[in-house]
């Protein structure tokens, strides 16, 4: 590796992936290819939140799908066409008066917590906190189940706002930031593990809160078709209609790595590296460390927001249910850390080889599985499984955690390491 | 008085039940966590491989001709636990000891970790497919005891066998881990090396041999929580996460590095998720002829719904980072 120049290597890897990507047009032909790509590059927007977090700041996110489904949810609710059924009925009013509730519980709450300034102890400031906010959480939720309930039963949803897609896509981002930055507040002071720990649960009760919340997101009826930024495929064809969807994603994931890219060689990247690297020294300089994390982390969960509203939008279903760590977190994770964390260009390199590598391992898997099945079947009289296809898919799991582990024992800088540049 | 029983049955019993599971599973992180220093996430999966392995023993143990009712899954278990605990140490060996010896962060093993994870809820579910199963491979029943409670109009409290071979195995863990780290040699070599790697080290312990005894221990009692879990309820193979959060919560919550500090996390997260689920406008129901039930009582209070149930071991999680990341018996942060 030493002897091959930086160009030379990022060259021949991006030249191999091109030969891969000609290969598929020609084998399943342009539409197909074009899906991929779109896909590939809503990724590669998620592999770029992923790459700042990890590459530029050491932090282990392992909730990227909670802020991705955060994400797909937002444009759901901006984009998608209003609901008249709901906004002509009461309940849009009865659901404010459950809202002014909730915002009067948190000031209470609030207020509790300050209680220290007139002269309480810090014991009984807590406690009456607590009680509080048991009391208003119990007000919220008995107002909130009624109101749910009718909404279910009558208009079903209350349905989106009919803004455009981009407004929603930036909404996505807003609301995966706010997120990601309550969860930093938490959790970033202290050691890495439990910021993975707590993003692992946030993302599982995001999850869980979308999928049941039945009168805000429809849960598992899921919602379709989204609305899409430019001519959908009815009016245009699908050549053309994935070809401008491509165009609108990839100048996102352009503009994202040249803003990242400038941010990197800035004087704020050398100081996230700083960090990054040696945190004692940083913060002896006078840098503030947790701030800086707080930053770079609710940065990251804005840019994973976007990709998860881009995916959603693109595959124009929004479902609760479909949302898993594996396609949605660790996948991610192997495409930034193959790519190269650090590096902008090897977390899209990384992103779009993986991906073709996933889609394209579905139909291999299939194809092994049965071949296996049957050979089995006819030297030893096997059973095939009735549920084969089922555990066919598993392999694909296996294979993403045992490309985990090696890349990061052989290989744990990446295909296209982070360049250190070194001033004589 | 029945009222208080259909208490008891869902609150206490199933707090205790639950939290024997927990705190098996939070002994194996927290002492993982206290002497490799990584937060082990393939725990809940290697819950899981456990189960997965014990049922496939009863299989075995069913074809090799042993069909005497629950004979067969019983005589599982404790063969299981032992390869899940050999597994639980070639793991080590294949996948973190280089890193561990390359010297590499922490947080590499944590990811390193859910590569095993991964890898592990891959093959289990290659092996056994994606359904649930029933443990009771010869279509034996669970007996189920129902102790009668005076003055209760017949609502006994409900307890089945495996339940109650669970709580008798939790009991006995905890002593033989009490002794095995007080008395043994190696368990306070343990100690020791969880306290200070390096002085353990130069006074000459064998740190692999810890390292060892440690994987030996977290796997096998991993394997028991999970077989036991399994023989509750169902085995299901898409378990981990929904098990993760819980006994992290525990082990944090019990301050990591304090075995006992684990056990406690288990069953006070085990309660707390019984308790936040009940229907607590249950317990006001004899009173309804009384004058409070003049004043009109809800018909449900329960703080969480059964659904959002993970809810609560993160609130713990939370909370306790935020107000005192040391876990309740002054465990490290580390």
């Amino acid at each position: 590796m030493k002897s091959v120049s930086t160009a030379t290597r990022d060259l021949t890897l991006v030249g191999l992936l091109a030969l891969i990507l000609v290969g598929i047009w020609f084998w399943l032909g342009l539409p197909f290819t074009l899906r991929m790509l779109v896909e590939a590059s809503a990724y590669a927007i998620l592999a770029l939140g992923l790459t700042i977090q990890w590459g530029y700041a050491g932090l282990f996110n392992a909730g990227v799908m909670g802020f991705v489904a955060l994400g797909a949810f937002m444009t759901v609710f901006l984009s998608y066409p209003r609901n008249e059924a709901f906004w002509q009925s009461t309940l849009p009013g009865e659901l404010g008066h459950v809202l002014l509730i909730a915002i009067a519980g948190t000031i209470l709450v609030f207020a509790a917590t300050r209680l220290t300034r007139l002269g309480a102890s810090n014991g009984f400031r807590t406690f009456v906190a607590l009680i509080v906010l048991a009391l208003a959480y119990l007000a919220v939720m008995r107002g909130l189940d009624p109101v749910a309930a009718r909404i279910e039963s009558g208009p079903g949803w209350i349905g989106g706002l009919g803004l455009p897609v981009g407004v929603a896509w930036i909404g996505g981002g807003i609301l995966a930031g706010a997120v990601g930055y309550a969860i930093g507040r938490i959790c970033l002071g202290l050691r890495s593990d439990y910021l993975a720990i707590a993003t692992l649960g946030i993302a599982e009760i995001i999850k869980t809160l979308l999928k049941n919340a039945d009168w805000l997101t429809r849960g598992t009826l899921t919602v379709s078709p989204l609305p899409w930024p430019v001519p959908s495929a009815n009016e245009l064809g699908f050549v053309a209609a994935r070809s401008a969807f491509l165009c609108v994603t990839a100048a996102i994931v352009v503009i994202i790595y040249f803003l990242l890219q400038r941010a990197y060689y800035a004087p704020w990247g050398r100081m996230i590296r700083a960090i990054r690297d040696n945190e004692l020294a940083a913060a002896a300089m006078g840098k503030d460390v947790n701030r800086r994390r707080l930053q770079i982390f609710a940065l990251g969960c804005i840019l994973m927001g976007i990709g998860g509203a881009v995916l959603a939008s693109f595959v124009t279903i929004f479902d609760p249910g479909a949302f898993v760590p594996l396609n949605h977190t660790f996948l991610i994770w192997v495409m930034v850390i193959l790519g190269g964390a650090g590096n902008n260009r090897g977390a899209i390199f990384g992103a779009l080889l993986v991906y073709v590598i996933w889609v394209m391992s579905e139909p291999a898997a299939l194809f092994a599985f049965e071949r296996l099945a049957q050979l089995g079947n006819q030297l030893f009289d096997w059973p095939i499984p009735s549920d084969l296809s089922a555990r066919a898919l598993q392999m694909r799991v296996f294979v993403i955690g045992l490309t985990i582990t090696l890349v990061l024992r052989f290989a744990p800088r990446g295909l296209m390491p982070e360049p250190v540049r070194h001033v004589a | 008085m029945a009222e208080l029983v259909f208490f008891l049955n869902k609150v206490v019993l199933a707090g205790l039940i639950i939290g024997s599971i927990y705190a098996l599973g939070a002994v194996g992180v927290t002492l993982i966590y206290s002497i490799l220093r990584f937060a082990h996430f393939a725990h809940g999966d290697l819950m899981t491989t456990g189960a997965g392995i014990s049922l496939l023993i009863s299989l075995l143990l069913v074809g090799a001709g042993l069909d005497q009712s629950s004979l067969a899954v019983y005589l599982a278990i404790p063969l299981a636990v032992i390869v899940t605990a050999f597994l639980s140490v070639v793991l080590d060996r294949i996948f973190y000891r280089h890193l561990r010896e390359a010297g590499v962060k922490p947080v590499v093993l944590v990811m390193a970790s859910i590569g095993v994870m991964l890898m592990l809820q891959g093959l289990v579910r290659m092996i056994g497919g994606t359904a649930a199963r029933d443990m009771y491979v010869t279509g034996a029943s669970k007996a189920i005891f129902r102790i009668p409670v005076p003055f209760a109009d017949n609502r006994p409290l409900v307890l089945t066998e495996p339940q109650l071979i669970l709580i008798v195995l939790t009991v006995v863990v905890v002593i033989a881990l009490h002794l095995f780290l007080t008395q043994a040699k190696l368990g306070k070599a343990m100690r020791a090396m969880s306290d200070n790697p390096m002085l353990a080290r130069v006074s000459g312990i064998d740190t692999e041999r810890v390292v060892r005894a440690t994987w030996i221990i977290g796997g096998g009692l991993a394997a028991l929580a999970g077989i036991m879990l399994a023989l509750d309820v169902s085995y299901k193979p898409d378990l981990s996460f929904n098990i993760l959060l819980p006994i992290f919560a525990a082990a944090i919550l019990g301050g990591i590095g304090q075995p006992y500090g684990a056990i406690l996390g288990g069953f006070v997260v085990g309660f707390a998720e019984t308790m936040a689920v009940f229907n607590w406008a249950i317990l006001l129901r004899p009173f309804k002829d009384t004058w409070i039930g003049e004043l009109g009582l809800p018909a449900q209070i329960a703080f969480v719904p059964t659904e959002y149930k993970l809810i609560v071991p993160f609130i713990i999680l939370v909370a306790i980072l935020l107000s005192r990341p040391t876990g309740i018996l002054k465990g490290r942060v580390l």
